[in-house]
């Protein structure tokens, strides 16, 4: 197992009390696996994503604990995380693109960060050279300034960076997003392309675009309102979703070839509960067209087949 | 309804404005009474710069605008304020249309002061109630709330309410729903749908998006490089794309029911420079010597259907009338 999830919660401290925004959550990844992070904007994917690796304030470990190749990580402490991260741990934040310094041209940007961790850029920079021609970056771009690049480009640009240290595990967040469908497609074979050459061990992609982990993740794992619905391998969520939100947001997707004369798609009425207070039992009770008495009580996340997981009271009949 | 006659927009850019810069380029194409015409095309091919135009933000460089027949660059005074009562843009990000210190509804009274200074409080008051369920918002779900009280959904629709308000005709709905959940994005769009059906709408839906593009529209225009490169009926287009670039950005459509085949399509041809010859050159996976020198025109493959490509005239030259 690369990494190991053991009850994690994480919330964020406010004047009006504490955002539960992550909230006991427990799951792997193998060695190998890009797992599929989604859910609603706001449900705490980036949340879960920033934990694994670095916790700012108003950001507070609340408990469980994290491994990364049999090692318990320190997320709770800044210092004692330090020589994990970018090395052993690697995110791209959401928006990362639009983070890059626009005073400093990209090779200078990247031989500062490199120093920053003690690394020689010169020792690096054949690597770096040959991971831009992967990417399809003419090497020009070294010598460029971040405006001077489309969001395609600082996008791959980001990920070089984020993964020449070859991490253990790479968070992507949202990296396809604001990406135009074409490039979106290239971008997301990068990130595969980064796995099969070992760059990164294994991979959590974060979006909210279910129809890009299909293509490109082996497992998907569905947040709703702080906490885990399912995860499964990509098929089994797609074709035999079990979760009704899971059902719900796949069946919500416009597919290519429906016309809303034809066929008329539905969202998903309502939104979801507050995470400063949540209610209690399960969280999806307020829009789920199939719940019961028994969804007062909060179910559990369990396994319903190898590898898949539910937390849903139906589900578990 | 509304047509472009050839219109170009050339932007100044560089240090001095030293350098032209092409955004659009002749394009020419019409949005009928009540019809939804998608503008597809990749980041940087120029669909917001042709909305902006039509919305009179920016002028064109050449060619022209007309809305029922009117040069939309003529108008002046009262004729502008109607213009802008009848055609009205929506934008991507819902949040920037907000200042952050105001109440959302603010949006409502700078309308009302601006084109119904003489409705009546109560009455206005009504007609904003009617425009918020029209657009499926509960008005005491919404009104009196700050933009950070409501969703990236409330706000869009928020602002679509507010074009409903002035009774418009036209609407520049630009990128819309990008920023939305997928499951607040159907909404949307549904809401746009029952706007057309109901009260006879037409709609200019910019999008890169394929499959949102598909579910909503009569009639599909695709864009590179500010070339019109091919168009014509939605399902025609979609269902039997002859441009490459349209099949290209078709394979590229991240599907629930197929995976993506390898991939064939490189980002490097993005950045090389414009030739004279047809704008995708650089990127077709199979140019004749021909598409390097000489800008295949638009011709007609079927009725309706038209497409820019040289490799077009190889097998239905025969089939193909020639257009301007
Ligand atoms: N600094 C903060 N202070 C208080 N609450 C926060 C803060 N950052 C995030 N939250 C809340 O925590 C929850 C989870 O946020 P998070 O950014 O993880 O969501 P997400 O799933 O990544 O959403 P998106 O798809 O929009 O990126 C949200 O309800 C958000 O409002
Ligand atoms: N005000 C401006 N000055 C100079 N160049 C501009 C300006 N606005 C747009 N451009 C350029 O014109 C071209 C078309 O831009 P436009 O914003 O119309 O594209 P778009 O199709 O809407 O792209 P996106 O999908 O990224 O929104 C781009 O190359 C862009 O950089
Ligand atoms: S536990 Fe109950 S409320 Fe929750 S998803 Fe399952 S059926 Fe619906
Ligand atoms: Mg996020
Ligand atoms: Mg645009």
């Amino acid at each position: 197992m690369a990494l190991k999830v053991e009850g994690l919660r994480v919330y964020y401290q406010t004047l009006r009390g504490d955002v539960r925004a992550l909230d006991g959550a427990s799951f792997s990844v193998g060695d190998g696996e890009i797992m599929g992070l989604a859910g609603e904007s706001g449900c705490g994917k980036s949340t879960l994503g920033r934990s694994l690796i670095l916790l700012k304030p108003p950001m507070k470990y609340v408990g469980g604990e994290v491994l990364l190749d049999g090692d318990p990580l320190p997320i709770w402490d800044r210092e004692r995380m330090a020589p994990y991260r970018y090395k052993k741990v690697s995110i791209i934040p959401q928006q990362a693109m639009n983070a890059l310094n626009p005073t400093r041209k990209i090779g200078r940007l990247i031989r500062e960060l490199l120093e920053a961790r003690g690394v020689s850029s010169r020792d690096l920079l054949p690597e770096l050279k040959r991971r831009l021609d992967l990417v399809e970056l003419s090497h020009e771009v070294l010598k460029m300034y971040p405006i001077e690049l489309s969001g395609g480009m600082k996008q791959r640009v980001v990920m070089v960076i984020s993964t020449l240290l070859d991490p253990s595990l790479l968070i992507a967040d949202e990296v396809t997003s604001a990406l135009d469908v074409s490039t979106q497609k290239r971008v997301a074979e990068m990130l595969v392309g980064f796995r099969d050459h070992k760059f990164v061990r294994s991979m959590i992609v974060i979006t909210h675009d279910i129809s890009i982990l299909y293509q490109i993740a082996d497992s998907i794992l569905v947040m709703y309102a702080g906490k885990l619905a399912e995860k499964g391998p990509t098929e089994a969520i797609v074709r035999r979703p079990r979760h009704p939100y899971t059902q719900l947001l796949i069946s919500s997707l416009p597919e290519i070839g429906v016309r809303h004369t034809e066929r008329r798609l539905s969202g998903i009425p309502g939104s979801p509960p507050p995470l400063l207070e949540p209610p209690q039992g399960c969280r999806f009770r307020e829009r789920c067209p199939v719940a019961f008495d028994r969804c007062r009580e909060e179910p559990p996340f369990e396994e319903l087949a190898p590898g898949h997981l539910v937390a849903c009271w139906r589900a578990h009949g | 309804m509304v047509e472009l006659e050839r219109v170009t927009k050339v932007y100044r850019v560089g240090t001095f404005g030293g350098r032209a810069l092409k955004a659009v380029d002749e394009v020419s194409f019409e949005i009928a009474d009540g019809e939804v015409v998608s503008l597809i095309g990749e980041s940087g091919s120029g669909k917001t710069t042709i909305g902006r135009m039509i919305l009179r933000l920016i002028p064109p460089t050449s060619g022209r605008i007309l809305f029922s027949g009117m040069d939309i660059s003529t108008l002046k005074g009262k004729a502008l304020k109607d213009y802008y009562r009848s055609v009205q843009g929506v934008f991507q990000d819902p949040f920037s249309s907000y200042n952050p210190i105001f109440k959302a509804d603010r949006v409502f009274r700078v309308v009302r002061q601006e084109f119904f200074p003489n409705v009546e409080e109560g009455e206005w008051g009504k007609r904003v109630e009617g425009a918020l369920r029209a657009v499926g918002l509960a008005p005491g779900e919404v009104l009196g709330k700050y933009p950070h009280q409501l969703s990236g959904g409330q706000l869009q629709r928020l602002l679509i309410a507010r074009a409903l308000l002035l009774d418009i005709r036209f609407l520049v709905a630009d990128e819309v729903i990008s920023m939305l959940d997928a499951s607040t994005r159907i909404d949307v769009l549904n809401l746009l749908a029952e706007l057309k059906g109901e009260r006879g709408l037409s709609i200019l839906f910019i999008t890169h998006d394929l499959a949102l593009g598909h579910y909503l529209s009569d009639r599909a225009v695709i864009l590179y490089r500010g070339c019109v490169v091919e168009r014509g009926p939605i399902d025609r287009v979609f269902g039997k794309p002859y441009h490459p670039y349209t099949r290209m950005l078709l394979s590229s459509v991240p599907r629930l029911d197929r995976k993506w085949e390898e991939g064939k399509v490189g980002l490097k041809g993005q950045q090389a420079a414009p030739t004279k010859g047809c704008v995708y050159h650089a990127r077709c996976p199979f140019p004749y010597e021909s598409c390097k020198g000489e800008r295949p025109h638009l011709v007609e493959v079927e009725p309706g259907h038209l497409v820019a490509c040289h490799r077009i005239g190889e097998t239905e030259v025969g089939k193909c009338r020639r257009q301007g």
